[in-house]
């Protein structure tokens, strides 16, 4: 049963190596058959269609009324349109909540995650196993406790009053969660999530032959150099779909609440955690609906922004 | 669970089971099926009056070995098994059952909420006093009346014993929806080592805010700097704690009422003596403003005053009986009889707090209201007698004394703490309880923003304006605002 | 030689970096009354005994076990069905459509959906089967499972890429059926992805506390991250103790799993994400 053959030559941005597409674009050579397929695709897109989407697509209609948790408007919901988007577009608060975010995301997981898991992955490929082997474990630990754990060491850690790290840098009294909170929660989800960038760096870099980097190494090339013309080429498309990824679970991550609540005042106030306080501490589920969409919105937008760039840099 | 549907389609294939999710879920989205909770009308009272075989359950946001770990075990231990005894005399097999919660109340009440909206959820719920009126306007509970009858309710002897402003605690609009389950009040404590060695008396009660300024001062000229001398409860991290805890009793001082007349306190003389207040402790180092702003500060404002590091606290009987109580899981202190100090919170200066009292205080508690959903209205309110009986809710508090609602219970429990005596015998008579008004709790979120605006650097002025705003945002209506 | 010393000295900073916040975790459970410095503690293990008298804090452990192995079978077969299938063969729309699941996979699960969810499940599931309402395990999978299985089909989307189908193709040519295939040749070479998608389930799952907290009531069923907001005060103090304690605990079974795991599978991106 023979699929047949896709005519339109779409344009696969997250293809990388033009032989790659070229050798999908004759699909199906295992002969799974489009009728199959559908079958092996069915369990899935039925979980997901009746407890992911049909939620989603419910939440979004929630987030067109004035829907709340309790009081008259929650006996007597009533439609009302974009009234809510027009308000979370003047609400300061999402603005702040919005840019906290973006910070949060861009220098703790672009960055930060991006940078270290890459690092780790890169560097320790040669080491000692047994140094290899605990590292990687150290940094596993860290991203597979419980976020409600992981809370908890994190406030040892920056407590004002005997403190970790006020101990190890002989800083008694000060209060980072207080004086630099956004830089206090942005470190810890390095911490957190670094695990996942550098095991999918180190595959990446495994699939980078080796007999590119020993060219590279007898013409005398530096260790950026290396990086950027024979090993970057060849993980670019890691390199995006690892930063969409992590950029998607950082920006919805409720990690930071559990340390900060939020504050000092709105500080430290990321959009899962202004989504928690407009749901759930004050009820107001129609405006959350309508902040929901407004997320997706900004997380779409940085989806497309990943696979533009993707598309030039393949270009080039 | 009582309540559950069934259909019966087990058997049926997988495809009709979607296509009949999918027709009923079009359905519900079609009809706009959002809230809606219960019907108007109300149902019988005396439905099921007469079986002998019934099931009830009880929740409460209290689990063994955890929160509130004492209410779960008298449940538990001694109100089913005695309430099954009691109707077992009758020739009535009762099952009672216990649905133990015990998480952040935010979280508890959003549960009960989505139960109570799909006609489902325990028979007996216990909720926060303040949630009352929102669960009312919501169709969530019904008044005591229509769901048991009111000649049943009013039968009761028990009400004799809880007095008025306690009922409030259970109540909306001057209407009973419930039982409140007991009461509390706000004093300040003071540590008397500290004390002491300022060479301030044991026997402290300032009678101004001038007084409490002055003593504050004392401890910071006479004592180390790692000493703080005050602490108000203030910002956003301590959530309702802020505004129950410190800006609705000094505001009362102040002498008004968050909600008075049917208005609420915006930019007004008395909201500006309490920010003014906050701006004298934490401007001037008689409080710890950064500890304000730590998530876990009034954690460790409780830990600092057991070792002696703070000299006064404006909190709850709470602290005494929970907190500071020898064996507590807080912050335990093993001399507290000797060392904890208290004192009633004092208006500006006599004669000017609210009605004109010269002492004020704030109060909550919290409710048991019947699910007006209930399959056994009459035996879930003979089940409610029977946990608000003297017998029973002595047994309750015996180990762990505590305000209860009962009058009679209060005069024998209480007998052997001084404290708690006080409270109820001084505090409570001149307490304030916060408004059942919807908004309320919105309300108190823009009080711990001004609060914390202020031990931001903010100026009074500022907090003041942006306080304004945000009531008006919260309130809508700007005649429900009073200024000036 | 100096950038090798500099090289590891960097190293170590790092190892200790990732280190030094698990030390509370090591030294408060076995504190009699632990405070958020850590200090070498006077050993106790009273502390223990007092979570194991906690009725609910076993019960709970062994609910996340369900809860989790549950809701790692079906997004790891589902994921991995989906994932060879939309590997090998061309559907339209494809892409895109993975890209949208991803995104509202990861934005539209969380507090806001809270009200959806629950009238779900305690509406029409309930209505449909029990085994779908409230208070059942299996409809917190179901549930838990559809906010996991964009994310891990398009994990292990790329996994399946990067083998070539030649393996395939002379399978096929001895007469193996797709599914035979699938599980002879495609399932033995992605065993590390697979690895990896079931630790990540099941560290989600592990962790997860608003869906199982809005579709059980009956206490005797909740997974571990729920028993875990229990064990505070009236007014939300928390009891380090015991938190510390059960933290612990509740920590040791997904370290177990990933040690047994990365032992026995390997634990990596083997041949890697491919975009």
């Amino acid at each position: 049963m023979p699929s047949p053959p896709d005519e339109r030559p779409v344009e696969t941005a997250d293809r990388v190596a033009p032989s790659e597409s070229g050798r999908r674009a004759t699909t199906d050579v295992v002969g799974l058959g489009t009728a199959r397929a559908v079958w092996f695709v069915a369990p899935a897109m039925l979980l997901i269609g009746i407890f992911l989407l049909f939620p989603a697509l419910w939440t979004l209609y929630i987030g067109s009324t004035n829907f709340e948790r309790t009081g008259p408007n929650h006996v007597n919901p009533e439609y009302t349109g974009i009234d809510n988007y027009t308000s979370v577009l003047s609400d300061p608060s999402f603005y702040n909540s919005l840019w906290v975010t973006l910070l949060f995301v861009v220098f703790s997981a672009v960055i930060g995650q991006n940078g270290l898991g890459f690092w780790l992955a890169w560097s320790l490929r040669r080491v000692d196993r047994r140094v290899r082997r605990t590292v990687e474990a150290l940094v596993l630990l860290a991203w597979i406790l419980p976020s409600s754990v992981v809370a908890f060491l994190w406030i040892a850690m920056l407590d004002r009053h005997g403190g970790t790290v006020n101990m190890l840098l002989d800083t008694p009294g000060a209060a980072w969660l207080v004086d630099y909170p956004l830089a206090s929660i942005i470190i810890f989800n390095i911490w957190r999530g670094t695990a996942f960038s550098m095991m999918l760096y180190s595959a990446a870099l495994s699939s980078v032959p080796p007999s590119h980097l020993e060219t590279a190494q007898l013409a005398g090339a530096t260790g950026a150099q290396t990086l950027r013309d024979v090993v970057f080429p060849h993980i670019r498309g890691h390199v995006l779909t690892n930063t969409l990824l992590i950029t998607l679970w950082t920006f919805n991550d409720f990690g930071p609440f559990l340390i900060t609540a939020g504050g000092p005042g709105d500080q430290t106030e990321v959009a899962a955690v202004y989504l928690y306080n407009t749901a759930i501490r004050d009820g107001d589920l129609g405006y959350s609906g309508a902040i929901s969409l407004m997320i997706l919105l900004a997380n779409v937008v940085m989806a497309l922004t990943y696979r533009r760039m993707l598309r030039k840099r393949s270009a080039t | 669970m009582r309540g559950s549907v069934r259909t019966g389609g087990h058997s049926k294939r997988r495809g009709s089971s979607i296509a009949s999710t999918g027709l009923i879920a079009v359905a519900l989205v079609a009809s706009g099926c959002l809230g809606g909770a219960g019907d108007e009308t109300a149902a019988d009272p005396m439905r099921n009056a007469d079986v002998t075989e019934f099931t009830l359950t009880i929740t409460s946001n209290a689990i063994e070995g955890g929160k509130n770990s004492d209410g779960a075990e008298w449940i538990e231990d001694y109100v089913i098994p005695r309430f099954v005894e009691q109707q077992a005399e009758k020739g009535v097999t009762a099952t009672v059952r216990f649905q133990p919660v015990g998480v952040d109340d935010a979280e508890y009440k959003s549960q009960i909420g989505l139960d109570l909206e799909s006609g489902k959820g325990a028979d007996i719920i216990d909720v926060d006093g303040i949630w009352v009126g929102e669960f009312a306007e919501s169709n969530f509970v019904k008044p005591l009346d229509e769901v048991v009858g009111a000649d049943v309710v009013s039968s009761w002897d028990g009400w004799d014993q809880i007095p008025e402003s306690v009922q409030q605690n259970a109540s909306y609009q001057d209407v009973r929806y419930g039982v409140p389950t007991g009461t509390d009040g706000r004093v300040i404590f003071f540590n008397r080592d500290v004390f002491a060695q300022a060479g301030l008396p044991a026997d402290w009660q300032p009678t101004s805010w001038e007084d409490i300024l002055t003593a504050a001062q004392t401890i910071k000229d006479e004592l180390p700097g790692d000493i703080v001398p005050l602490q108000l409860n203030a910002g956003t991290a301590m959530g309702e704690a802020t505004t129950m805890q410190g800006f609705l009793p000094l505001l009362a001082a102040a002498g008004a009422e968050i909600h008075q007349d049917g208005k609420w306190q915006g930019d007004t003389p008395a909201v500006r003596r309490v920010l003014e207040l906050y701006e004298t402790v934490y401007g001037s180092g008689l409080g710890d403003p950064v500890m304000q702003a730590e998530a876990k500060g009034r954690d460790r404002s409780f830990q600092l005053f057991t070792e002696g590091k703070v000299g006064m606290l404006l909190e709850s009987d709470y602290f005494w009986r929970s907190v500071v109580a020898p064996g507590a899981e807080v912050a335990p202190m093993a001399d507290r009889d000797e060392v904890v100090g208290y004192a009633k919170i004092p208006a500006i200066t006599p004669g000017a707090g609210v009605n004109g009292q010269d002492f004020v205080s704030m109060s909550g508690g919290s409710a048991r209201v019947i699910n007006p959903n209930t399959e056994f209205p009459q035996q879930a309110w003979e089940l409610m007698e029977f946990m608000n009986s003297f017998e029973a809710t002595e047994e309750q508090v015996v180990s762990a004394p505590r305000i209860t609602h009962r009058e009679d219970v209060n005069a024998t429990v209480l007998a052997n703490d001084p404290m708690l005596t006080f409270i109820a015998e001084e505090v409570v008579p001149l307490t304030l309880f916060r408004p059942g008004v919807l908004e309320y709790l919105d309300v108190s979120v823009a009080i711990q923003e001004a609060t914390y605006a202020i031990i931001d650097g903010a100026t009074v002025d500022e907090a003041v304006a942006r306080y304004q705003s945000e009531l008006e945002a919260v309130v809508g209506d700007p005649d429900a605002i009073a200024t000036g | 030689m100096a950038g090798r010393i500099g090289f590891y000295s960097v190293t170590c900073l790092i190892a200790a970096f990732f280190a030094i916040p698990l030390l509370w975790l090591i030294s408060a459970p076995f504190d009699a009354s632990p405070t958020y410095a850590v200090e070498f503690p006077e050993v106790t293990l009273a502390n223990f005994a007092t979570i194991l008298a906690n009725p609910y804090a076993l019960p709970s452990l062994l609910n996340s076990v369900i809860l989790a192995i549950g809701t790692a079978a079906f997004v790891v077969i589902g994921a991995a069905l989906a994932a060879y299938a939309l590997s090998r063969v061309r559907i339209p729309g494809r892409d895109a459509l993975l890209y949208l699941l991803l995104l509202l996979s990861s934005v539209v699960t969380g507090t806001a959906a809270m009200v959806p969810l629950f009238l779900l499940v305690s509406e029409i599931g309930a209505a449909i089967h029990p085994v779908l309402g409230i208070d059942s395990h299996f409809a917190v999978m179901l549930v838990m499972s559809s906010g996991l299985l964009p994310a891990a089909i398009f994990m292990l989307k790329d996994f399946v890429d990067g083998i070539p189908p030649s393996y395939e193709e002379s399978a096929r040519v001895f007469g193996a059926s797709p599914f035979r295939v699938l599980k002879d040749i495609v399932v033995p070479l992605i065993t590390p992805g697979l690895a990896t998608i079931t630790v990540w389930t099941v560290v989600n799952v592990w962790g997860n506390f608003l869906v199982p907290f809005i579709l059980l009531r009956d206490a005797d069923k909740q997974p571990a991250a729920v028993l875990m907001r229990t064990l505070y005060t009236e007014a939300g103090q928390p009891n380090l103790a015991l938190l510390a304690t059960f933290s612990l605990l509740y920590s040791l079974p997904v370290v177990l799993m990933y040690l047994f795991v990365s032992k026995r599978y390997g634990f990596r991106f083997h041949g890697g994400i491919k975009s």
